[in-house]
């Protein structure tokens, strides 16, 4: 993309937890590494999908980003500033502009609150309109652009009166009420039907339109981003192994882990229809890393030197960044 | 924001289901007659107790009549006149001192399940110690030390039973605590405060509802056994008063069965109502937070009633 100010910058970011030592002799202390050395740059306007399968790590980068889990190692930068250590008041300031729709609708809205006061409660919790009128009108609005229309049939129900995907754009209504800068959606659809998958998806991409909106898109499923997002990264192991361009990650993928995700995607454009890879093993647990390159143990063309060295993050082609010993 | 939360739709539901448990209605119904009872007592009883009345032997422990439905006591007055009057000795009691440990229960549980870390630690290890020391001694040390009077024992009462209810607040704040709605309010940029009036308190309350009426019983109890005792207020008759009266002046001797079967029977009465009212709000408050795993468990109420019992 341009060469304008990010508006969000990762450096080596890093969440461990901690695990719970399960025998007595065990003296080291053992972490979960969720999140491992991860560096990207989000720029205004931008969608950038993130991409990895289930446990890699996705949500923990999301929640460290917002400071909801405190990152261990590295630095958040929002809008050039370092964010990586606020708390408090300031912190609750830049939340303002960072939204995210959680990856469970049904479990992200409190079921004792009507969706109006949901929705509201941004604006109440930021004291931007103190006005009642004002306040309802600006909800009315955030709901219709959620395509909740009209917003008067919804207001005053319980999240409990109403679908999944109803829920979800309560989500995302009150996400937007704040007119953020950036949207981070946490799998928004990987709980619905998938009938209404393709509405919301339309949704988000139609808000990155009209708003302007960055958005950081998390999905298990490259094919739901394949048609919007201007950039991916592919994340496996609490780390990003890829990122490049949408098409180029697409067409010309250069990690064999990403590879083996686009073989087994049902693509109708015969352009991109590969052999299918089918990975070997299950995914190493996050807490005894393998060593050398992490993907060493499924990766159908691993080398021998692949067990001691870590493959640095190198731009492979322009813009086109890959962490693999043999590309 | 609140305003429209409790609307008159939800209190109309919440009805329509509390109407489906029977043991809940027979709370009710019990818990009504008491009230009643204690706001109308000078409708409903016969004879003022505090009157003084001119009393010849006869009239001691005079069986009862058409003069005195419940017959009399010790000094010559109206059994049923004392029993209707006593419930609201009782019920002031109740309802203070359950209001005093629901409050100090639900603000260190709250404080304690919410926090977490050491304000967690001091105040769990201060509950841990309180519910150890066992309740009626101590009460019965502090009002024997302090002057005898009905607030001291409201306040006693209420300030040595705030144990379970802390317990119990905090493990359903934990538990809400990890919610993914919180999380949701904590990424709009919600602080704690805001966070605990909103979602934590709602989803709490109705735990703390159900709690208080169970305290409620307790206290009655506690007043009961305390002026049982000896050590009430004097100038306020309750049925725990009635009883010591009877026991120490000579009922039993008397043959006197009415001055001590209608103060139990009311004590019991006022017990098993709140229990059961208690036990027919928690089956309408449970469904009602439509949580999968995290509402007010039965296993919660059940270990309410032990410290009853
Ligand atoms: N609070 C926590 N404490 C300990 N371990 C955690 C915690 N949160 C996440 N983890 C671990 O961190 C790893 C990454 O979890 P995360 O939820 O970020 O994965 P994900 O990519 O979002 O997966 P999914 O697609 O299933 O949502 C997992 O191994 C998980 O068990
Ligand atoms: S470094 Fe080796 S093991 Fe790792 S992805 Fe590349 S080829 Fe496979
Ligand atoms: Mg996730």
């Amino acid at each position: 993309m341009s060469e304008q100010q990010p508006i969000i910058e990762l450096k080596n970011l890093r969440k461990l937890f901690p695990v719970n030592k399960t025998s007595l002799w065990e003296q080291e202390e053992k972490f979960v590494h969720a999140v491992d050395d991860v560096s990207f740059v989000l720029h205004p306007g931008e969608v950038l999908a993130l991409v990895g399968e289930s446990g890699c790590g996705k949500s923990t980068l999301a929640l460290t980003l917002m400071n909801l889990e405190t990152p261990t190692e590295g630095q958040i930068f929002f809008e050039g500033r370092d964010v990586t250590h606020l708390s408090g008041k300031p912190l609750q300031e830049m939340r303002r502009h960072i939204q995210m729709v959680f990856q469970d609708p049904y479990e992200s809205l409190n079921p004792t609150m009507t969706i109006g006061d949901i929705v509201a409660e941004p604006l109440v919790v930021h004291r931007l309109e103190p006005n009642k009128q004002a306040r309802q009108d600006r909800v009315v609005r955030a709901l219709e652009d959620a395509g909740l229309k009209p917003a008067s049939n919804f207001m005053h129900r319980y999240p409990h009166e109403l679908s999944g995907g109803q829920r979800q754009r309560v989500v995302i209504a009150g996400a937007l009420v704040l007119e953020p800068k950036v949207l981070l959606a946490d799998e928004p659809v990987s709980m619905l039907d998938v009938s209404i998958r393709a509405e919301i998806l339309n949704l988000l991409a139609s808000l990155r339109e009209t708003r302007g909106i960055s958005v950081l898109f998390i999905t298990h499923d490259l094919g739901t981003v394949a048609y919007f997002a201007d950039r991916i990264a592919v994340m496996y192991l609490g780390r990003i192994v890829e990122m490049g361009g949408t098409l180029s990650v697409l067409e010309r993928p250069l990690h064999p882990y990403t590879k083996a995700l686009l073989s087994v995607m049902p693509v109708p454009n015969p352009r991109l229809r590969r052999e299918r890879i089918i990975l070997q093993g299950e995914t190493p647990n996050p807490i005894d890393l393998p060593s050398g390159c992490r993907f060493h143990p499924r990766c159908p063309i691993a080398q021998p030197h692949c067990q001691q060295t870590d493959p640095a993050w190198r731009e492979i082609e322009p813009a086109h960044w890959a962490a693999c010993l043999e590309v | 924001m609140s305003d429209t939360a409790v609307s008159t739709t939800s209190i109309r539901g919440f009805w329509r289901s509390f109407r489906r448990s029977r043991m809940g209605l027979i709370g009710l119904f019990m818990f009504l007659v008491v009230v009643l009872m204690a706001v109308f007592a000078p409708a409903i009883a016969p004879y003022d107790p505090k009157e003084v009345v001119r009393v010849t032997i006869d009239d001691i422990y005079a069986a009862p009549s058409a003069e005195h439905w419940l017959g009399t006591d010790d000094a010559g007055r109206d059994v049923l006149s004392n029993f209707i009057y006593g419930s609201r000795v009782s019920l002031i009691v109740g309802f203070f001192a359950s209001f005093i440990s629901i409050f100090i229960g639900s603000f260190v549980g709250i404080v304690a399940g919410f926090y977490g870390g050491r304000a967690e630690n001091i105040l769990m290890r201060f509950t841990d110690i309180m519910l150890v020391i066992p309740d009626l001694p101590l009460a019965v040390v502090i009002v024997a030390l302090t002057k005898p009077s009905l607030w001291n024992i409201i306040f006693v009462i209420g300030a040595l039973g705030w144990t379970g209810s802390a317990r119990l607040v905090r493990s359903q704040t934990l538990a809400v605590k990890q919610r993914k709605f919180v999380l949701r309010a904590r990424s709009i940029g919600a602080g704690n405060m805001h966070i605990i009036r909103y979602h934590i308190l709602p989803m709490v309350l109705p735990l703390i509802v159900v709690n208080t009426v169970l305290v409620i019983s307790l206290a009655i109890l506690n007043e009961s056994t305390l002026s049982f005792l000896g050590l009430s207020d004097p100038t306020a008759l309750s049925w725990g008063q009635m009883l010591n009266f009877a026991f120490t002046r000579g009922a039993m001797s008397a043959r006197a069965w009415w001055a001590l079967v209608m103060p139990g029977l009311g004590i019991v009465w006022a017990v098993l109502a709140c229990t059961l009212l208690g036990q027919g709000l928690e089956q309408v408050l449970n469904p009602r937070l439509e949580t999968h795993h995290l509402a007010v468990g039965v296993q919660m109420v059940d270990r309410g009633a032990e410290v009853q019992a």
